[in-house]
């Protein structure tokens, strides 16, 4: 049951992102709920990633008495993680140069002022 | 020599425009006419590369190129065999998709000399050949997460581009609605890979299809759950119906070549959609029902994009609405032919809805891409975007508007241009399942034509205005790329019989055929 709690916290931090994007009028904190979705959706990577008494595959650093590979993980979900955290950083800087030309322009980051291309 | 160029061409494809991309700056700081050459260099090797590749695998089937080692496999001590490393998988569809998305690069790419100009020109062809190597990589990848990587670089990549020039902060609007859209889309593949990791510890497509057909008793509820998450973000990011509001911004903000370019952006999007649903799951999901939800997003997509575009009077954002319908056609085909995989062996109209369909998604991008780009050279002219401040310009403009006129024969699925071959295809084959669906699809057709028709009289037709007394033809190469797309046009609209059979058919088969698929990349174990 306890093992479970990841998951849980996984599906709550992705439903505050949802709720953020589509509730929010700043555009600031829909930045914000981009990011937390990512946080949520890397958590959700990193858990599955997770072994019991699991070894990091790196042959310097087992523990002296296990035979090779022995209870060593293969490191596909840690690998994705670092991946996504990398494209997460790069969407969220684009996100926000976009958010401050906006502003330049504009001078609002309100959404529903935003209109000028449905005139 | 040939022999090792054909099997190394995968890898080239993506990497040759990748490595240029990122060396572009530094030659754009010494030479802009050498910049200008080396971009050229790069879309025509890697165009050429595709038509080698695309001849060997029409004639020797499916290729797969491993990354990093001889084979896909690792098998551990306890004989295990499981495909671990990065693959690329090329089959006869995929080799389509990457033909129209090089195809359509290089056009763009002559039409962008003449059109984008002035400071930060080096930066535009960085973006536009990441955008292109986003798009290739999406077609040949055979492993989900680097779909989602490569689906990434593609949002990115267009996101920037779309609001390259910053005008009054429109663009800006536009690309923003595009980025925070792409970006959840692409975070829910990224769960659905997840899932399906967690489900089946694999993430390559042959063997996660592997898997998911050769159980027995039903699909788990997270692969279920995986599906819905794949096709609803895929549908998304192809401009589907009810998810389609960022597709005429967009369209309607890029500069002229870019906007043809995200169409072909949106095609390898409705490819991923297809390998999720044929190759991936295939008969495993309920097809009949989904089948039936492609066809009513297909039909609301018609409805929808044909009435919006009644009402707009921005010029491009109009050819945006347009945009919606067309794909909901290629969903409408796509839809009946997953229905009829539904009842087991494909029937000959389920085989024909798809050759529409597969044939329809090569004659949008023409079709659009041919209006996007007079559109282009029409605003670059005369900084007009407003259908009632335009008029009379067939009188300055000959060429564009000639070439306009075979872009509005085509879109409205009129003969003989190709927009008609594929569409009676789909007609046809609908017209079995309901005659209704055919009425519809007619119906939206007759539309179109009428929304074409006004604009082609309010901008090219009637008296010279004084507003617009001083305009003249568009630059050179512009009609050159405009031209290209029109002779193929003309050329699929005169010979269909020869376009479905030598391009379309093997598609269809590999797209249908995921048996083969799955045992070339298990390779026999």
């Amino acid at each position: 049951m306890i093992y479970n709690l990841p998951f849980y916290a996984v599906i709550i931090i992705i439903a505050i992102g949802l709720y953020v994007i589509a509730f929010k009028r700043n555009l600031i904190k829909i930045a914000m709920g981009i990011t937390i979705i990512q946080s949520g959706v890397n958590l959700f990577l990193i858990t599955l990633g997770y072994r019991k008494d699991g070894l990091a595959p790196i042959y310097t650093h087992l523990p002296s008495q296990t035979s090779i590979p022995e209870g060593m993980v293969l490191p596909v979900p840690q690998a994705l993680t670092l991946t996504s955290i990398v494209i997460g950083v790069a969407v969220l800087a684009l996100i926000l140069s976009f958010i401050m030309a906006l502003y330049r322009e504009y001078g609002t980051l309100d959404t529903y002022k935003m209109r000028r291309l449905k005139e | 020599m040939i022999e090792t160029l054909v099997t190394h061409a995968p890898i080239l494809i993506i990497a040759a425009p990748l490595l240029v991309a990122f060396i572009l700056p530094l030659i754009d700081k010494v030479s802009k006419k050498g910049r200008n050459i080396l971009v050229l260099c790069a879309v025509v090797f890697t165009l050429v590369l595709v038509i080698i590749l695309y001849q060997d695998v029409i004639e020797n089937g499916m290729r797969i190129y491993t990354l990093g080692g001889e084979n896909a496999h690792v098998a551990l001590p306890s004989g295990y065999h499981v495909p671990v490393r990065i693959t690329l998988v090329i089959d006869a569809l995929s080799i389509f998709m990457v033909l129209i998305s090089s195809l359509i690069s290089f056009v763009g790419l002559l039409y962008s000399f003449a059109h984008v100009k002035g400071e930060g020109t080096g930066k535009f062809y960085t973006l536009f050949l990441l955008m292109l190597v986003g798009m290739l990589g999406m077609e040949m990848t055979g492993d989900l997460f680097n779909l989602f990587v490569f689906l990434e670089i593609l949002s990115i990549s267009s996101a920037a581009l779309i609001s390259f020039y910053i005008r009054k902060g429109q663009p800006i609007e536009a690309s923003i609605k595009f980025i925070i859209i792409s970006s959840l889309a692409a975070l829910f593949v990224l769960f659905a890979t997840g899932l399906l990791y967690g489900e089946y510890n694999l993430l390559n497509m042959g063997a996660l299809a592997n898997e998911i057909n050769s159980q027995t008793g039903g699909l788990t509820l997270l692969s279920q759950l995986a599906f819905i998450l794949l096709l609803a973000s895929f549908a998304l990011k192809a401009g589907s119906a009810p998810m389609h509001m960022w597709l005429p911004d967009s369209y309607g903000e890029a500069p002229g070549a870019i906007s043809m370019f995200l169409v072909a952006g949106t095609q390898a999007s409705l490819y991923a959609l297809l390998r999720v649903c044929f190759t991936i799951y295939n008969t495993a999901i309920d097809a009949s029902i989904i089948g039936g939800l492609l066809i009513i997003l297909g039909l609301v997509s018609i409805f929808i994009g044909v009435t919006m575009a009644l009402i707009q009077i921005d010029i491009k954002r109009l050819i945006g609405y347009a945009a919606v319908a067309e794909v909901g056609y290629i969903f409408l085909a796509v839809g009946v032919g997953f229905f009829e995989l539904a009842q087991g062996e494909l029937s000959a109209y389920g085989l024909k809805a798809l050759q529409g369909g597969i044939f329809h998604i090569f004659n949008d991008v023409l079709d659009i891409g041919l209006l996007f780009l007079v559109t282009g050279a029409v605003i670059y002219m005369t900084k007009e975007t407003n259908l009632n401040k335009l008029g009379g310009l067939a009188r300055s403009m000959k060429y564009s508007s000639f070439f306009f006129l075979i872009g509005l024969v085509a879109v409205a699925g009129l003969p003989p241009l190709n927009g008609f071959a594929s569409k009676i295809l789909i007609y046809e084959a609908i017209y079995k399942v309901s005659p209704l669906l055919s009425i519809i699809a007619i119906l939206a057709s007759i539309f179109m034509l009428a929304i074409f028709v006004k604009i082609f009289y309010s901008v090219f037709m009637g008296p010279k205005l004084s507003s617009l007394s001083d305009i003249s033809e568009a630059p050179k190469l512009m009609l050159a790329s405009m031209a290209i797309l029109s002779g193929i046009m003309i050329f699929f609209g005169l010979f269909p019989g020869y376009i479905v059979d030598n391009l379309v058919t093997p598609a269809v088969n590999a797209l249908v055929d995921n048996f083969t698929y799955i045992t070339t990349i298990m390779g026999g174990i």
